[in-house]
């Protein structure tokens, strides 16, 4: 389903280059629900931008769905965007100026597909997600809880073979949290390919493999050293 | 999408009305100063009879000489003399033709009661009526037949018809010019051009509609004089005789020259009547002529007024500067919401979605400044008058292309206003707007 092979990205200035993610290799299949777990400015949310077309890479092979995107313009990655990838943000990023069920029509508009089937496929995806009686109140009247629901309703809707979740619980409390992940994994369960990304060891260990990441390229986390060095001064409680 | 950006576009406007209402005034203003001062230019400067502008020419004859033409950037006189003009008559080149002047006649109302008035008169050859295409409610024009005989006819306007008959066909009955009776041959509809193309010399092309034409034969045999300029380069003498066959040049001429081949042949006539007039020793100059149609002939006698072109120059500068304070106020707008423009890129909006959506939001601004701008263009065309001419103010109007035009400049210059805004949020990177987020 996704497949990145030598994969980097490389942010340059004109004194200096930054590497994102170096020599990055993953392949998620079809079906499967992937964590990616990693310290903070390993370069997880780089890798999950780039493998939801938002952002451009520098060098390497990335195949999505069998199909090579490195070279697809603008008009081409915003309609794989639209019709495969559905995507959950830590922060939500509903608009805040439109009422939950217009916020769900979203990428159903850029579809173009006709009324009565999105009015369908929004309140289907509201049924799912508990807020069926929530289409009308805007983000600021519903909880935090709430408003992720309807962000995954939204991703949900145009039935995206590849999910992708970016720290979907980092906003929430536990309870809340809880009620996400487990909408998640019931998402996971009917067939969809879920990555994501999360600090949180609990949630990573409630996915079917974990990928860690540091310095911008998976790691073996049973053979990379810096695992065993941070695993060793945790336990002797030595300062990092 | 269309109607869906347009809802987007409505519902961002309603959400800051400040802003918006700051926009809309911009734009409001900026159309309405434009739009006014155009609706006073566009009267100026409109071709009177379009149809046949092309066909229609007014000939020049140097009578005065190089020293008096060198004081005219070498151009000869704006009118020619009565002697010039019988000679164009009896000439006959062209396929129609005539001499004109405004005659100052009284016309006598047959109810004692009322007083004798004036209307704006011309002198004319009956080929005058088929040459400006004018229209007639009730018969027609006279016939060259008339002419030659000097005959008593007339031909009035519908509104001196409704006067003195209350709108009835008045073909045939009598109308009294100075306490002589005229046979009325035909009424004209409502006939107005604008400018008054054939006699821009003594009008300046704007005056109230023509009521009442002569024939121009018998204004000379009753000796009426000019209403309008009569110039002489040198003293005539006594009398209305000395005065016909002076070098005054007081009379308008016009011929129809229907191709381009005919308008060259009389071009070539009029240079051999100068040279021939030169051999006679009436001329001590080398033939200097010219020969205009009438839009060469409005533009020659500068009929629109400087002030017009100057205050339309002004208002669109001032609308250029309304544009570049929208740009600024766009610009503002559309990137406060950069982090929707994040979202509806990653949920599969491509750069050209947001192109059209923000583009079709300014669209809107564009037409409620047009709106705004349409009530100030009938305030602003309402108060010309205080600014222009009152026969150059009346011609300002609002109507359906005026209205249409006001929309579709507001809307327009807007959308090309938004270019650079919309652009720059088209640009917005949707990978950074979500990580800051």
């Amino acid at each position: 389903m996704l497949k990145m092979t030598h994969l980097s990205k490389v942010y340059r200035t004109e004194v200096v280059e930054t590497y994102a993610l170096r020599d990055f290799n993953i392949d998620v299949k079809e079906g499967e629900f992937v964590a990616v777990t990693g310290p903070s400015g390993s370069g997880k949310t780089t890798f999950l931008t780039i493998a939801g077309l938002l952002e451009t890479f520098t060098g390497g092979e990335y195949h999505l769905d069998g199909v090579e995107v490195s070279n697809l313009n603008d008009n081409a990655r915003s309609k794989i965007r639209n019709e495969k990838i559905g995507f959950i943000f830590q922060a939500f990023n509903l608009i805040p100026d439109l009422n939950v069920f217009d916020n769900v029509e979203v990428p159903l508009r850029y579809r173009g597909m006709k009324a009565a089937e999105r009015k369908q496929r929004i309140m289907d995806a509201l049924e799912r997600v508990g807020l069926a009686s929530r289409a009308k109140h805007y983000p600021a009247e519903l909880s935090g809880g709430q408003q992720q629901r309807v962000a995954i309703a939204r991703a949900l809707a145009g039935s995206p073979r590849l999910l992708l979740a970016d720290e979907p619980t980092g906003n929430l409390d536990t309870q809340m949290a809880r009620g996400v992940m487990e909408l998640l994994e019931e998402i996971h369960r009917e067939g969809a390919t879920i990555v994501m990304v999360t600090h949180d060891p609990e949630l990573a260990a409630r996915a079917q493999r974990n990928v860690h990441i540091i310095d911008g390229q998976v790691v073996d986390l049973a053979e990379d050293p810096r695992f065993h060095h941070a695993q060793h001064t945790a336990h002797t409680g030595t300062p990092a | 999408m269309f109607a869906y950006y347009f809802q987007l576009g409505l519902r961002s406007l309603r959400k800051n009305p400040l802003l918006t209402a700051l926009m809309v005034m911009a734009i409001g203003f900026g159309v309405a100063a434009s739009m006014t001062t155009y609706s006073v230019f566009r009267a100026t400067s409109n071709n009177p009879i379009p149809q046949k502008s092309s066909q229609l020419f007014v000939p020049q004859i140097d009578n005065w000489g190089p020293e008096d033409a060198q004081r005219n950037n070498g151009e000869p006189p704006q009118a020619i003399t009565y002697t010039d003009a019988i000679g164009l008559m009896r000439d006959h080149r062209a396929k129609r033709q005539t001499a004109l002047y405004p005659a100052g006649l009284s016309i006598v109302p047959a109810d004692a009661n009322q007083l004798p008035f004036h209307e704006n008169t011309y002198a004319v050859y009956a080929d005058a009526f088929a040459m400006f295409d004018i229209p007639f409610r009730y018969g027609g024009g006279w016939t060259a037949a008339e002419d030659d005989s000097r005959a008593a006819v007339a031909v009035i306007g519908k509104t001196l018809n409704d006067k003195l008959f209350h709108g009835e066909n008045s073909v045939g009955r009598e109308i009294n010019l100075d306490g002589r009776s005229y046979r009325i041959t035909g009424v004209m509809d409502h006939w107005d051009p604008q400018p008054l193309f054939f006699d821009a010399v003594n009008t300046g092309g704007f005056d109230d509609p023509t009521q009442l034409f002569v024939p121009f034969t018998r204004m000379i045999e009753l000796k009426v004089p000019t209403n309008g300029n009569n110039n002489c380069n040198k003293d005539p003498g006594q009398g209305w005789d000395n005065w016909l066959h002076s070098e005054c040049i007081w009379l308008g001429f016009w011929a129809e020259l229907p191709s381009k081949a005919e308008a060259d042949a009389y071009r070539s006539y009029l240079s051999g009547y100068a040279a021939e007039q030169q051999r006679a020793g009436r001329f001590r100059w080398a033939p200097n002529v010219r020969l205009r149609n009438v839009v060469e002939w409005l533009d020659f006698e500068k009929v629109v007024p400087a002030e017009a072109k100057i205050s339309l120059l002004v208002a669109l500068g001032f609308l250029i500067i309304c544009l570049v304070n929208t740009i600024g106020l766009l610009l503002a707008k559309f990137m406060r919401r950069s982090s929707e423009i994040g979202v509806r890129r990653a949920l599969g909006a491509a750069r050209s979605e947001i192109y059209m959506q923000f583009l079709i939001e300014a669209a809107a601004v564009g037409l409620a400044g047009g709106l705004l701008g349409l009530l100030l263009t009938g305030v602003g065309v309402y108060g010309i008058s205080l600014i222009f001419d009152p026969q150059v103010a009346r011609l300002a109007t609002l109507d359906v292309p005026l209205v249409l035009l006001t929309l579709l400049v507001a809307i327009l210059a807007t959308v090309i206003a938004a270019f650079y805004p919309t652009w720059r949020a088209a640009q917005v990177q949707p990978a950074w707007q979500l990580k800051s987020n």
